[in-house]
């Protein structure tokens, strides 16, 4: 067929494909991820926020579409997305700074609690149509309809890849961002510059999940474009490797959210060309590369570079 | 009067560790009902549903048994390294390759030698896989520092990755269509149920390890020097207790146990290897550490009751109309509820040793 027209070329096609439509969900939650660590607070809960905020905005997409056109509606559902996420943000937020109350095995309860609301919530949007996002057809001067197929871009990549650096800045250069930054690195000093750690690292945890929740919005509005129990593929978890890899730097978390995406799409992409003899080991490609990342770049002796001095301390 | 005061601390103590998780759950049924109202279900007939379903007859009894044996046993993955400090989540990873060796040894051996001989050497198989695959994320974690939460996790999604290309490949039975997996046991070598019952001896197995496993941590001193690096691992290796050494031995022994879950999950209930073994034993095995407080013999208590939770699933879904995924957010709830228990410890005045003035 048309894919066996292209020969081996559609392999790195599909991969750039894979990379364009994959990376998205990627990005925000590392992005998101990458506030809350900054703030000294690890958030594992992301793949429930993840897969909540694709429920919230498929399920506010389909049924806002007859009240304010099929343009709006998939925008009001990423609104959706983002606030549900928030919202789940919340209660980690809350509940990590009690004492005694260890952020791992809270992210560990989100993730049951989030999927869980998500399943239940979601069930009666698994079979209806909701009303996808517009995409930007860059591809529209080519014949291939691969490459036509390739070249759509989501708005939401875009803005994804806007905040990257914006929050690079803000991490650099706003009055805000600093305080976040003393948050995680010596919560002792923010103290006495009269910060209330409590509140500096709510609002990142619920920025973060807000973000993420985003990021569940580009899989369920985006690539694949549809609603199931079974859509996340472990974006959210992997969310916490991600932002370890790009050594807490959002412009980082960038390039490695489109190596992650591109990653995901080596098994489909050989697939295409007819060799699925191991699609699902080359379906483990961005787990086994993350595992390898970690072993190369972690060290016994010492923290990493750019690490917040306070991630995964005891509070003050 | 010392004495006295004494006298109650002792049994002040494990008091409070039984009073808050009971609290926990208690406000989680609670916070559960309301759940339940807003979705317009009855929460007294959901939860008299759930108690039916459960623990009402001898039958659901053992449906519930079933699904708590495996429970006791990933829930030990978990259990075992947090007595280390370590925060393990590879459970439902382990489950998978344990369940994969079983498999291989099981299928490889048939009825070539006598069946007694291939289930111990399938269980051997199990839990020298399941440990070895846990024992890996504790060895990353002493030799390179990468940390054991994230790495094992990993493991698990690469786990799942080779179970899947292996039904589909080279252990694919072609004759079996419903959907990709191994040949089929050879019933000789599966596990039996309990006399007089329907729940397979995993049940058995899960109880012998979850004591082996508490005399072991409470009661040895591989156990004790196990905590004082959990407790402290700087005044452990002052101390010159070989912490690496404790952090392999311990991760395969958590290991080995959901090694042995995937065993008995293959052998006594799937009787071939696909991707139904991928059923959040492991995952659900992580609440059952944490609501148990790492507590092996705890653990048992809690495997039966989320056991019991597993079970009524399909009754909600039937008599109520809440989708399957009820029993999830129920987890959940209770999960939170039980971790926010914690930061209760040692602040209620009524646990607390009085003193006198």
């Amino acid at each position: 067929m048309a894919a066996e027209s292209l020969g081996w070329w559609g392999v790195p096609l599909g991969i750039l494909a894979g990379t364009l439509r994959g990376s998205a969900p990627f990005l925000f939650v590392s992005l998101g991820e990458c506030i809350t660590e900054k703030s000294g607070k690890i958030n594992l809960g992301l793949e429930g926020t993840l897969l909540m905020g694709a429920m919230s905005a498929y399920g506010v997409s389909y049924l806002t579409q007859d009240v304010v056109g099929a343009f709006w509606a998939p925008w009001l559902g990423v609104l959706a997305a983002g606030i549900a996420g928030m919202l789940l943000g919340a209660i980690h937020g809350w509940l990590s700074q009690q004492p005694r109350v260890n952020d791992v095995a809270t992210g560990i309860a989100m993730i049951i609690l989030g999927s869980g609301l998500a399943f239940f919530l979601g069930k009666p949007f698994i079979q209806p149509q909701a009303p996808q996002l517009f995409t930007f057809d860059w591809g529209s001067w080519s014949s291939t309809p691969q490459l036509q197929a390739a070249l759509k871009v989501s708005p939401l990549f875009l803005l994804g890849v806007a905040i990257a650096p914006l929050l690079q800045w803000f991490f650099r250069a706003t009055r805000w961002g600093l305080y976040v930054r003393a948050v995680g690195d010596s919560p002792q000093a923010a103290l006495a510059m009269g910060i209330s750690i409590f509140k500096v690292r709510m609002a990142s945890i619920m920025a973060g999940s807000f973000l993420a929740g985003i990021g569940g919005a580009c899989l369920s509005l985006y690539y694949p474009g549809v609603w199931t129990e079974r859509i996340s593929s472990g974006q959210g978890l992997m969310a916490v490797a991600l932002v370890i890899f790009a050594r807490w730097n959002p412009i980082q978390c960038l390039w490695a959210s489109m190596l992650f995406g591109g990653a995901q799409a080596i098994g489909p992409a050989f697939q295409s060309v007819g060799v699925d003899s191991y699609y699902y080991l080359f379906n483990a490609a961005p787990y086994i590369l993350t595992l390898v990342i970690m072993i190369v770049t972690c060290s016994p002796q010492q923290t990493l570079a750019g690490s917040p001095g306070a991630l995964g301390k005891e509070d003050v | 009067m010392v004495n006295a005061v004494a006298r109650r601390s002792q049994w002040q103590r494990p008091l409070e560790a039984v009073f808050l998780p009971v609290a926990a759950l208690l406000v989680a049924l609670l916070i559960f009902g309301l759940f339940c109202a807003l979705a317009g279900a009855d929460p007294i007939a959901v939860y008299g549903s759930i108690y039916k379903a459960a623990f009402g007859r001898w039958s659901a009894w053992q449906n519930t048994l079933i699904r708590a044996s495996p429970l006791m046993l990933t829930a030990l993955c978990t259990a075992l390294p947090a007595r280390l400090g370590l925060v393990i989540i590879g459970n439902e990873g382990a489950l998978v390759m344990g369940g994969l060796a079983a498999t291989t040894v099981g299928l490889g051996l048939g009825t070539a030698v006598s069946p007694m001989v291939v289930k111990l050497a399938m269980m051997l198989a199990g839990m020298a896989a399941g440990g070895l695959w846990i024992m890996l994320a504790g060895a990353l974690r002493h030799y390179r520092g990468v940390n054991e939460t994230i790495s094992s996790l990993l493991l698990n999604y690469i786990a799942i990755a080779l179970l899947n290309h292996l039904v589909e490949g080279p252990m694919r039975d072609a004759s079996f269509v419903t959907k990709p997996s191994s040949a089929q046991l050879d019933p000789a070598i599966l596990l039996g149920t309990i006399p007089g019952t329907r729940v397979h001896v995993g049940l058995i197995y899960g109880l012998i390890v979850c004591l082996l496993a508490y005399i072991l941590i409470q009661r040895t001193t591989f156990g004790f020097a196990a905590r004082t690096a959990g407790g402290n691992i700087r005044a452990a290796r002052i101390a010159g207790l070989p912490v690496g050494k404790l952090t392999l031995a311990v991760c395969f022994l958590g290991g080995s146990a959901a090694g042995l879950a995937g065993m008995v999950e293959v052998a006594a209930v799937q009787k071939r290897i696909n991707e139904s073994l991928v059923s959040n034993y492991g995952y659900a095995g992580i609440l059952v550490a944490f609501v148990s407080r790492h507590n092996p013999l705890a653990t048992v208590l809690v495997a039966i009751l989320l056991g019991g939770i597993l079970a009524s699933g399909g009754i909600l879904q039937r008599a109520h109309d809440l989708p399957d995924a009820t029993v999830l957010v129920f987890q959940g709830i209770v999960f939170l509820c039980v971790l926010f228990s914690d930061s209760f410890y040692g602040k209620l005045p009524w646990f607390q040793e009085q003193v006198e003035v």
